[in-house]
């Protein structure tokens, strides 16, 4: 990675993203030897494999633009809770397999024309990750929507189960598109991508899915929020200390 | 020990021209596109060679090794300085993948990557083109999975002569 150039608000978007990626990788490896079908539990660590990759290169470039010399080891295993800047939505438990799709698709659709928009960003390092991102997640979100649909207008079950888990991640997509000041200096420097134009684009797969789901778009005006300043679900705390837990009890190990 | 003179950028590229991806290994990483740029940099001590690799997916794990293994063919080749460094711009993209390369992984049995259109990226929504089965050349085909055992890689079916084979995955 090149750069060095210390720049705090660079640092912080980058450790949104990469906390996103990582923390949805760990939760995707916990359906390792637990899907439904073998041919399954191969897609989902490929999905996962694929945000680890995501996230240790975001990582990596939060540190560099950080200027403190952290690792992007240091940064995914000994931050606190607190210091995690992801969005609620991928913490949460992933539930039945009907609910770990749906949370999938909501946040493929959201990845995809983010990781387009930033092909262009200004800072280089982070239009480079996002080239090879963009690609990952394109297979990821036509993973996602086929299962969706493949439940969706399923049996009576399944339809029951994904619309259940829709109802039930739904509320927490609102957060994948506020603003503050962090990323409006970020959009201005198009160095970010904007949330406003990223949503509109956001809905229409998603409406596009459902509707051939056969499921209904959930309504709601509750709106979690707190993820991007290190406010957190009870989820979290549980899935840290599980992933930390090797690279805490035993310092500085490395693969 | 110094390197001869006589060792240049193409002297290593031969030697580079060796070294097998980890997961195919009928593949060189020349063949696969990963290895982008061979040059000889001039130092103080002596001649360094720096080797420019790419990843093909962001967590392709054989990263490690494939640097590793740069790294150990050179210095047996008596190269002593050598630095591999690793670029994610521009993405790595099947495109790269030499003919060469594709004619050895039909022969291996996994169906090569087709060509990528250039335009923008779209959301593919219907079904795939068809995919040429590597063991009878049958077009009657089904995919199984879209992932598989590596992340280049899916999962497919042959309906003429039943047999599953692998296809790498146009990117």
């Amino acid at each position: 990675m090149v750069g060095g150039i210390v720049d705090a608000d660079v640092a912080t978007y980058c450790l949104r993203l990469g906390d996103d990626a990582l923390v949805l990788s760990q939760r995707l490896a916990e359906w390792s030897a637990r899907s439904p079908q073998l041919e399954e539990d191969v897609a989902l660590m490929n999905v996962a494999l694929d945000l680890l990759g995501q996230a240790r290169n975001l990582l990596t470039l939060a540190g560099d633009r950080e200027g403190q010399g952290r690792s992007e080891d240091d940064l995914a295993m000994l931050r606190e809770e607190t210091d995690f800047l992801n969005a609620q939505i991928v913490e949460l438990e992933n539930g039945d397999f009907g609910r770990t799709m749906a949370r999938q698709l909501l946040v493929a659709a959201y990845s995809l024309p983010l990781w387009q928009a930033l092909t262009s960003s200004t800072d280089a390092d982070l239009a480079g990750i996002a080239g090879k991102a963009v690609k990952e997640v394109e297979y990821h979100l036509d993973h996602a929507r086929s299962w969706v649909v493949r439940l969706g207008d399923g049996t009576e079950e399944s339809h029951r189960r994904v619309q259940q888990g829709l109802d039930d991640v739904w509320p927490y997509t609102c957060e994948l598109f506020e603003t503050d000041g962090v990323l409006q200096r970020l959009v201005e420097r198009g160095v970010a991508a904007d949330p406003a134009a990223i949503e509109p684009r956001w809905r229409a797969t998603v409406d596009d899915a459902l509707a051939e789901a056969t499921l209904t778009v959930p309504e709601t005006s509750w709106r979690p929020t707190g993820g991007r300043r290190g406010r957190h679900t009870e989820a979290l705390g549980y899935l840290l200390a599980e992933m930390q837990h090797l690279h805490r009890s035993h310092p500085g190990a490395r693969w | 020990m110094t390197v001869p003179t006589a060792r240049t950028a193409a002297d290593a590229r031969r030697v580079l021209a060796q070294v097998t991806d980890p997961e195919i290994p009928v593949l060189t990483i020349e063949d696969l596109g990963v290895l982008r740029d061979v040059s000889v940099e001039r130092a103080a001590d002596g001649d360094r060679v720096v080797v420019t690799v790419t990843p093909t997916y962001s967590g392709c794990p054989a990263m490690d090794e494939i640097r590793a293994d740069v790294e150990t063919a050179l210095r047996r080749a008596g190269f002593t300085d050598v630095e591999v460094r690793t670029v994610l711009s521009p993405a790595w993209t099947t495109d790269w993948m030499t003919d060469d390369g594709r004619r050895k992984l039909r022969e291996f049995g996994i169906a090569p990557p087709g060509r990528r259109d250039a335009g923008p990226v779209l959301v593919p929504l219907g079904r795939r083109p068809a995919v040429a089965c590597p063991q009878c050349g049958s077009a009657d085909t089904e995919e199984l999975t879209r992932f598989a055992s590596t992340s280049c890689k899916s999962m497919w079916r042959c309906r003429t002569c039943r047999e599953p084979f692998d296809h790498f995955k146009a990117h």
